[in-house]
């Protein structure tokens, strides 16, 4: 079993069962910052998803969606952050 | 060899990141979720992203992996903390089990408060000095609009 069969046939299916645990906590989610967790937790998850395919796949081209995924997330979850705290705290 | 130890890396990040998922799954108060999500899938990623440098064994790609761990390791706390805050302070309950709020009318943080941070309505500030076991039952600064 080599390692791009180990990684298409175990890990990428643990990861897609990982990422659908996330999709549920999103859809059901009581509260707006639950699904904002949820949603950080997606884009982890598809930073590591892009990052196993490119060892499934051969092509280190994937890991430039990585770093792109890694800076926006970061920009999206303090945005939302900002957005809960003038919602909630200040009236 | 070299496989062999791509392959634990591997594996073990996996483990990681299916642990915070289902943390974020199945906890229930979203302090939780916020604790299992961002520090686990952070350790996570970076046991994958070690394999995937390990893998290519190249410069541009390991520079990109360094670039990606460095910034989720800086970022996630960052972000999480941010979120944590912003959701308490928008009325968010605790779990009911909770033993302990220290930003509540019992913790530590009211004692030392300072008059930056505006509360609508304060409450009386009779302090217990033993931290009961049971959660407040209302906040006091909870917010009006859902």
């Amino acid at each position: 079993m080599t390692l791009a069969d180990y990684v298409s046939r175990i890990i990428l299916p643990l990861l897609g069962v990982g990422l659908v645990l996330t999709l549920y906590r999103i859809l059901r989610g009581p509260s707006l910052p639950d699904r904002v967790v949820a949603l950080d937790l997606t884009a982890t998850f598809i930073i590591a998803i892009s990052a196993v395919y490119s060892i499934a796949s051969g092509q280190p081209s994937y890991l430039d969606a990585a770093v792109v995924l890694a800076l926006i997330t970061f920009l999206g979850t303090v945005a939302f952050a900002y957005y809960l705290h003038r919602r909630g705290g200040n009236e | 060899m070299n496989d062999t130890l791509i392959a634990i890396f591997i594996g073990t990040g996996t483990f990681f990141c299916l642990v915070a998922a289902i943390g974020v799954a199945r906890m229930p108060d979203i302090y939780m979720r916020l604790s299992a999500a961002s520090k686990a899938s952070t350790l996570g990623t970076g046991f994958i992203l070690l394999a995937v440098a390990l893998f290519f064994n190249s410069t541009a790609v390991t520079g990109k992996i360094v670039a990606i761990i460095a910034f989720t390791l800086l970022t996630a706390p960052v972000a999480a903390h941010m979120l944590g805050r912003a959701a308490y302070f928008s009325g968010e309950p605790l779990w009911k089990k909770s033993v302990r709020d220290e930003l509540g009318s019992g913790g530590e943080w009211f004692r030392h408060k300072d008059s930056t941070t505006e509360r609508p309505d304060d409450p009386p500030s009779t302090i217990p000095d033993t931290v009961s076991n049971e959660a407040p039952a209302k906040k006091p600064y909870e917010s009006k609009s859902k």
